[in-house]
């Protein structure tokens, strides 16, 4: 802990995390509600970021349908909730479960392909879901559904804005801890190795194929989770929580950030949160009217960041060692 | 008569109109250094990738250590200790050298699915990879990128990463490609060293390598084994003469 603070890496990644883990606190003394709603979707995001980052950063597997785990997470606590189930108890390892399945039958039929198959086969998987959703009239199709919060009967009120801003934060511990380990255990270096060169994987004797489905089916799992996150987030699930525009963003949001290294999507998270919610604004004082056009800035940020930080903002750094 | 560690009956492999692979039967015995040379566009490498379980012959079997494994995938191959390494350097160039050989380890130690366990630190992995890129003459470069080693000592690397899981045979696709006069002379001692201990089909367009190592050769012309045998069987071969070695041949004999 104390070595980690040395490094510009190390602090940033203290400070951010210490920031984050008292955010109620700070949100409640300044009184800004709004930003405790920000940060908890920002927690929610990163989750899924970490998650994608585990198979696009370390498998360089690049899955275009990751927020379609948003949407199954969404939708068993939603379709639970609306048959009287109400129990996260229940929702929401049904919610990780499905989206493990899900993952894992993707993964069978997409991970037999390559590159820009692959990127296709995940984005058709995604958008079919994506049009069940909307067809799903008994759910609210289009417009989305206004779902009662999960009930943790005693434990903890998901109502209380406080408590499940810590509870996500929680979350997101347990997920970066997993990927930490996860990433430099046998498992990860298979993982990592098949990014490197697959065919020498196999040479050696890996059923590469088997990794990469189960290391599909975790990061999916945990996509799940933070779909469930999400639909407790805003009391509401929507067909949205799985657009296709969401993947690109949390695509954006681990390329920016930094791929296959453990903080880089958390660091892309709240980088894309910021500049979504801070550019706005800081356009409209250049020019009244300007903010509704942030993406024009935005878009040649990222590219300059495509062309300049090859190993995005975590790189901004310095050079990691090991 | 002893029994060979891999053999190939009537094999075939055809692309479109062309026979890469013509009806070829060889075999690689236990200890044996055993040699297939042949012109460019010979179809040695498409003999490989058979036996390797990269491509699937059109007809023919393949036998290995006593069983069938024409159908078998190329993990389950490597498995039963098949170890090959490539013509074109195929290193994992983000890891070092001593995390090469690690994973090299790892897949012969059971199953990957563990989660936790820091790699790094398994000196189950660990101890046998540091011996292995000893061997090989690469123990001072175990902390290297393998990106960043010469061209050699990628060479001497893979090698290492072939031994690792201990095979019983060992298919080294031009291991001397590429290298200077005196990382070749190095790599035939090494080799030389291990004669007797492993199986070895060789693949090598190095002829005085492939004349001071091999206990037998086969020529491989159009797809075709014209020709196996000994070294000085092949010398003397006139049908090989004519249609391969000719001038070079006679030169070393």
């Amino acid at each position: 802990m104390m070595a980690a603070l040395r490094t510009p890496r190390g602090l940033a990644t203290v400070v951010i995390l210490l920031v984050l883990a008292v955010l109620p606190l700070l949100t409640q003394a300044f009184d800004q509600r709004y930003l405790l709603s920000i940060g908890t979707r920002i927690v929610i995001w990163a989750i899924a970021a970490v998650s994608l980052n585990m198979i696009l950063g370390y498998g360089g597997l690049v899955s275009f349908g990751h927020a379609v785990f948003f949407g199954i997470g969404g939708y068993a606590v939603g379709i639970l909730d609306a048959h009287g189930v109400s129990s996260g108890w229940i929702q929401w390892p049904v919610g990780v479960a499905m989206a493990a399945l899900w993952a894992a039958l993707v993964g069978a039929l997409s991970l037999r392909t390559r590159g820009v198959y692959f990127i296709m086969i995940t984005l058709a998987f995604a958008q079919l879901l994506y049009y069940v959703g909307v067809g799903l009239e008994a759910y609210g199709a289009d417009d989305g559904l206004n779902i009662s919060r999960s009930r943790f009967a005693g434990l903890v009120d998901l109502r209380d804005k406080a408590s499940f801003y810590w509870l996500c934060f929680a979350l997101l511990a347990a997920t970066l801890w997993f990927c930490s380990r996860f990433a430099n255990a046998r498992f990860g270096f298979v993982i990592r190795g098949a990014k490197s060169n697959d065919l020498r994987m196999t040479a050696l004797g890996f059923p590469v194929f088997r990794y990469r489905l189960a290391a599909f089916t975790i990061s999916g799992a945990f996509g799940g989770l933070a779909g469930i996150l999400l639909a407790n987030e805003g009391a509401y699930i929507s067909p949205a929580m799985m657009s296709w525009v969401k993947s690109g963003d949390l695509i954006v949001i681990v390329v920016l950030g930094g791929m296959g290294t453990l903080f880089g999507p958390l660091f892309g998270t709240i980088a894309f949160f910021v500049l979504e919610e801070s550019l706005p604004p800081v356009l409209n004082l250049v020019q009244k009217g300007w903010g509704e056009y942030w993406q024009i800035v935005f878009g040649p940020m990222l590219v300059l960041i495509a062309l300049y930080a090859r190993g995005g903002i975590d790189s901004l750094f310095g050079r990691r060692h090991g | 008569m002893v029994e060979p560690l891999l053999s190939t009956d009537r094999l075939v492999k055809r692309f479109g109109g062309l026979v890469a692979t013509d009806t070829v039967s060889i075999d690689v015995r236990p200890g044996e250094i055993h040699a297939l040379i042949g012109p460019n566009g010979a179809g040695k490498t498409t003999l490989v990738s058979q036996l390797t379980g990269n491509l699937a012959p059109d007809a023919g079997t393949i036998h290995f250590a006593g069983r069938d494994v024409t159908r078998l995938p190329t993990h389950a191959r490597v498995r039963l200790g098949l170890a090959r390494s490539f013509q074109i350097t195929s290193v994992l160039r983000e890891f070092t050298a001593l995390d090469n050989v690690a994973l090299a380890v790892q897949a012969h130690a059971g199953h990957s699915f563990r989660f936790l366990a820091d790699v790094r630190r398994d000196e189950r992995l660990r101890a046998p990879a540091r011996r292995g890129l000893e061997a090989v003459g690469l123990g001072e470069r175990a902390g290297t990128l393998a990106a960043t080693l010469s061209h050699g000592e990628q060479r001497q690397l893979e090698i290492a990463m072939a031994l690792a899981g201990d095979p019983k045979l060992l298919l080294l696709d031009e291991p001397m490609a590429g290298m200077g006069v005196e990382e070749s002379q190095r790599m035939i001692g090494f080799l030389q060293a291990l004669k007797g201990k492993r199986a070895i089909l060789l693949i090598e367009h190095d002829m005085d390598a492939v004349f001071q190592l091999a206990d037998r050769i086969t020529v491989l012309v159009y797809g075709r084994a014209i020709a196996s045998g000994t070294p000085d069987e092949i010398r003397a071969n006139a049908e090989v003469r004519q249609a391969y070695l000719g001038d070079e041949i006679a030169e070393i004999a």
